[in-house]
């Protein structure tokens, strides 16, 4: 044992020793509730700034096969308030507004008119559950081109019927698997589901899958980030 | 070496009772300091990763849902799961800062060879676990660990490297897709993160056991650094 010197032990260095360990009341800040939360708000801030960081505009993310899907009956239906909203889905449009050139109302049909992709991809919750699904819509890049989307906007801001609202960082917007989504297993989407038209961002947590879209804004800056963000979950959370 | 206030000890005395002690000085400062960021944050880490399970207690489909078990409000720390992943998610970089220093510092100063578990340690590992849990005979001490001690040490950083291997995968599934392929997908990196959790808690429950067993003059020098009079000394 050669790293252990066999020698005696100044009683001075007990204090000396206990010292060297003070760094460790720097992990004691989160024990003082004001300081707490700042701590614990830098802290997600940072993990949320990583996972931008990880995020490659190129990489898919993985796709199953039709063997691999859930059935359309165990895709468990979230909603933080109801389930149904009562869109009238006759006189429906997608309102469009913010840095774009041609704002208005949009019908389904114009969005439709885009070509479609269906994808089987993985939807993860926030709690701890997945489900694969079926998707089909049309690219959200694609519609930001049709609506004349200003190219360096930085987010997407959506509004639901149903009160719900979310922000999308433009990158993950416009990444190719990002969907204005409104068909789930081929069929058009369900009321508990999202009908017409909600959101399927693959690289995205869960909530930021906005079902009843109401209107899009493309802006430099969103009033606020999103109906869970907004009570204390992750503002980026991408997957 | 005078103290005021308890009668005074000729120096002679005290020169002679502590020629008989021998101390050494087993943990260095970097060790030591790792080791109790680390308590504190493995703490943490388990605490609000148990209340984040808590807002799905099952490793099965969402429809239906059959909860594998109800983890108590008393052992899960943040309050709800947004404030649990506040907490899982600020507390995750002290846990790998402190990790990744601790095995670079072992590795540049040397000290791996105290607590890393090499092929000749092999025919110690018995001995010790006959004596520990089967009451034979205690084999001589002759280094700082022993080679159940190095075991179980190594076995933890391996652990320690797991559980963040896994909880990338858990936090960005797309992102690390490969890593996750390897864990068999997000479903299944779940499962890995949450047994990496039991393997640690056990590590952690074991290690205290030993603790206690070994006494305050053990308890301390984790503290120190130094321990009196150990075993290995002649």
């Amino acid at each position: 044992m050669p790293d252990l010197a066999n020698r005696q032990k100044p009683r001075s260095l007990n204090r000396r020793e206990l010292l060297k360990l003070s760094p460790l009341l720097v992990v004691g800040a989160f024990a003082i509730p004001k300081v707490r939360a700042p701590l614990l708000a830098a802290g997600v801030n940072f993990t949320d700034w990583a996972s931008a960081k990880w995020f490659r505009r190129d990489h898919l993310a993985p796709t199953f096969a039709d063997s691999e899907l859930a059935p359309m009956e165990k895709f468990y239906v979230n909603t933080y308030d109801v389930d149904d909203p009562e869109v009238d889905l006759k006189k429906w449009t997608l309102t469009v507004s913010g840095d774009v050139r041609r704002p208005g109302e949009y019908t389904l049909a114009q969005i439709q008119s885009l070509s479609k992709l269906t994808q089987n991809t993985r939807h993860i919750c926030v709690e701890g559950w997945d489900v694969i699904g079926r998707f089909g819509g049309a690219r959200i890049s694609d519609f930001l081109q049709f609506v004349g989307a200003k190219p360096d906007a930085k987010f997407l801001y959506v509004e639901c019927a149903d009160d719900y609202y979310e922000s999308l960082d433009m990158a993950s917007a416009l990444h190719p698997q990002s969907l204005l989504c409104y068909e789930m297993y081929d069929q058009p989407l369900t009321r508990e589901h999202g009908a017409p038209l909600r959101l399927r961002v693959p690289t995205k947590i869960g909530y930021k899958q906005a079902k009843y879209l109401t209107s899009l804004r493309v802006t430099d800056v969103v009033p606020k980030t999103g109906y869970w963000e907004d009570q204390g979950y992750p503002a980026y959370y991408g997957l | 070496m005078a103290s005021s206030n308890c009668t005074p000890i000729p120096i002679a005395a005290v020169e002679a009772a502590e020629s008989h002690i021998r101390t050494a000085h087993e943990h260095p400062w970097a060790v030591r300091l790792c080791h109790w960021l680390n308590a504190v944050s493995l703490f943490v880490m388990a605490g609000s990763g148990l209340q984040i399970f808590r807002a799905f207690p099952s490793f099965g489909s969402k429809i239906p849902q059959r909860d594998l078990l109800h983890v108590p409000k008393s052992l899960a720390l943040g309050g709800w799961l947004g404030g649990a992943l506040q907490w899982h998610m600020t507390f995750a970089w002290i846990y790998v800062a402190t990790g990744a220093f601790y095995v670079a510092y072992q590795i540049f100063s040397g000290n791996y060879r105290q607590s890393l578990i090499v092929p000749r340690d092999r025919a110690g590992v018995w001995p010790m676990i006959r004596h520990y849990f089967f009451f034979g005979r205690k084999p001589a001490q002759t280094e700082v660990y022993n080679p159940l001690q190095k075991m179980a040490y190594t076995s933890a950083i391996v652990l320690g490297l797991l559980s963040v291997l896994t909880g990338i995968v858990l936090y960005n599934p797309v992102q690390f897709s490969l890593l996750a392929s390897l864990m068999g997908g997000f479903h299944w990196a779940r499962v890995w993160h949450f047994c990496v959790l039991c393997a640690l808690l056990l590590f952690v429950l074991g290690h205290l056991i030993m603790v206690i067993l070994h006494g305050w003059n053990n308890f301390t020098s984790m503290l120190t650094g130094w321990k009196r009079n150990p075993e290995y000394m002649p």
